[in-house]
């Protein structure tokens, strides 16, 4: 947790030559890593979004006659799944629902979780306390655990799924929200905008809120990767969106029977998710270390 | 040594109550009247109106709480509706089973990550450095069910190896120390062991690397020490961070065995709560939950106090 006050702190000196935030965007364009999961990214997203306009099969239409062709043949070029509908097409649609109840988790928690973060980290005191020993609460069970109960008990649905993530992920961020806030607190910028007669609001909003907001950024872009794998683990397991929507984890559920027969294309929709957490994995470590100025 | 245990103790007795607290009321974020679960669906009103008092589901939530807890505590965590037995018993039976998955997994996923996070943080940006960081990113990055469908797809369907699912031959039986159980557990404990060992790799090569650009280390080796001594004090300095982050990734394997057990039908906690779920079993949902949770607070416990065992400088923070 110390480096990431760490490069909140470096963020002053180098303020002065260029622009923090300049030299840090010019450190990750030249990361060819980074860059090549950023364009995963934006075609996966891209392909999510145009889905009806890409003229692609019906991602509903099955057909008896044609299940489960092999990866390949011709007009099915990533073969059809157990109801012969074009797997293509429905890794493509596949995107649109897997996407949001994988990233929408992150953003819900990335925004209540900095309030709360901030508030906590700022205030401090006895409200400090209140809020980290309830988030301590959550930390006593294994995320997955969570997860599960807050759903399982919910019941199955898309709301649901994204409520029990928005939960687990809520303490996390709040977490690393907290530690940078403290860390800036008590930073002379901050001190002078209190002795200009600056009320709490204001030096949250306009003073603190752009130094924290990095780091809990980064954190933020790295847990994607974590709810992607959960979101389509809930559906795995039947927990989330229901046949025949096409949807990443539903979809690896309901080929399962199918391993017998044609493996491979049973195993494409977790090439999909693993590709998405991947790619935000290494995008979170990309930009990690190019805020570490250090380097 | 024996203050510090009875504090670290005495901070549990907290996170313990909210962690019943929290089970308890998740049986009541459940849609619906929770008596649903317990009723049989051609239930009259008077049948209802009678369980609902013998459950006191019609006292008010925090005198409702305090029993329950009561119960727990005297090992009582009710009955499993699906088949009728106490929820306890049920729990316990599986949680061995998950135990067994777990620790074979640990000494897969911990042995490698340990290897790999060594090497890497000392030869460091070298080829085999960039190798280590890359089966660790992978590790934390794949959706282990979709692993375990591709080693099955491999080892099962294409070689014949290895069985798919299940815990031994001839159904669910007990489990036995032999070589035609373990064959079962080959490919569940793999499959469990990437995020271990993806943690543990990145965890470990960080430490390596933070702990060999430290003047210490600078000191020892002006000081003639041979290189494989040095490596010694790298890893007596690295063990309290590495111990604690081990710690904690056995806990994710105990409690978040669902996903794993589901794909492989391996009969542990995990598999029992997927089916607490589908079935609305919620006396069994909610007890194998508080039964997990509680696992994962005893296991953070005995990790802190392992922990300031070897590291002195914690009993004092």
């Amino acid at each position: 947790m110390s480096t990431i006050t760490d490069l909140v702190l470096q963020a002053a000196p180098a303020t002065k030559a260029r622009g923090y935030w300049a030299t840090v965007g010019r450190r990750i364009m030249r990361d060819k890593v980074s860059m090549a999961c950023a364009l995963i990214l934006i075609l996966i997203f891209a392909s999510a979004l145009l889905a009806p306009w890409l003229g692609l099969a019906d991602p509903y239409q099955g057909s008896m006659i044609r299940r489960l062709r092999h990866i390949g043949t011709p007009g099915y070029l990533l073969g059809t799944d157990e109801l012969g509908r074009d797997m293509l097409s429905r890794l493509v649609y596949g995107g649109r629902l897997s996407l949001i109840i994988g990233i929408l988790p992150v953003i819900l928690a990335f925004v209540i979780g900095t309030g709360l973060g901030l508030v906590a980290g700022y205030v401090g005191g006895k409200l400090n306390t209140a809020i980290m020993r309830t988030i301590d609460v959550f930390y006593a069970f294994p995320s997955v655990l969570l997860a599960i109960a807050i759903s399982g008990a919910l019941g199955a649905g898309i709301v649901n799924s994204i409520v029990s993530l928005t939960v687990v992920f809520v303490p996390q961020i709040t977490r690393v929200a907290e530690s940078v806030t403290t860390g800036v607190r008590n930073m002379d910028f901050v001190e002078a905008a209190r002795a200009s007669g600056a009320g709490p609001l204001t030096i949250m909003r306009v003073h603190m809120l752009g130094n924290v907001l990095g780091p809990i950024f980064v954190y933020a872009t790295g847990l994607i990767s974590v709810s992607m794998i959960l979101a389509a683990g809930l559906s795995f397991l039947g927990l989330g969106t229901k046949p025949p929507e096409p949807e990443w984890g539903l979809m690896l559920n309901t080929l399962r029977t199918a391993i017998y027969v044609n493996p491979w294309v049973a195993a494409l929709p977790g090439v999909m998710i693993f590709a998405v957490s991947i790619c935000f994995n290494l995008l979170s470590d990309g930009m990690r270390s190019a805020m570490d100025i250090r380097n | 040594m024996f203050a510090y245990i009875a504090r670290r103790i005495v901070y549990v007795i907290p996170i313990v109550i909210s962690v019943a607290l929290v089970c308890f009321l998740l049986v009541h974020i459940t849609p619906g009247d929770p008596l649903v679960a317990v009723l049989p669906a051609d239930a009259s009103q008077e049948l209802a109106a009678q369980l609902r008092t013998a459950y006191g589901f019609d006292r008010p939530l925090p005198v409702q709480f305090g029993l329950w807890l009561w119960r727990a505590l005297n090992g009582d965590l009710g009955n499993s509706i699906a088949t009728g037995r106490p929820v306890l018993s049920e729990v316990m039976r599986a949680v061995g089973n998950t135990v067994t998955l777990a620790i074979f997994a640990a000494l897969i996923g911990f042995t490698l990550g340990l290897l790999f996070g060594l090497i890497a943080g000392y030869f460091r940006d070298s080829w085999i450095d960039k190798t280590a960081t890359s089966f660790a990113i992978a590790g934390v990055s794949v959706p282990h069910y979709w692993l375990g469908m591709v080693l099955v797809i491999i080892f099962s369907v294409q070689l014949n190896w290895l069985p798919a699912v299940g815990a031994g031959p001839g159904g669910s039986g007990a489990w036995a120390w032999d070589w035609d159980h373990l064959r079962y557990l080959i490919l569940p404990a793999v499959t469990s062991s990437v995020i271990p060992m993806g943690i543990v790799t990145r965890t470990v090569r960080a430490l390596t690397g933070d702990i060999l650009s430290q003047d210490f280390v600078e000191a020892l080796r002006a000081k003639g020490l041979r290189e494989t001594n040095v490596f010694r004090h790298v890893v007596k300095n690295a063990a309290p961070t590495a111990l604690a982050v081990m710690g904690l990734q056995l806990g994710y394997m105990l409690g978040g065995s669902i996903l794993i057990e589901t794909v492989f039908s391996w009969p542990g906690s995990g598999l029992l709560l997927n089916s607490a779920i589908f079935q609305r079993d919620l006396p069994l949902l909610q007890g194998t939950i508080l039964v997990l949770a509680l696992f994962f607070v005893l296991l953070n416990l005995l990790v802190d106090i392992a922990q300031a065992a070897i590291d002195p400088r914690i009993k004092r923070g």
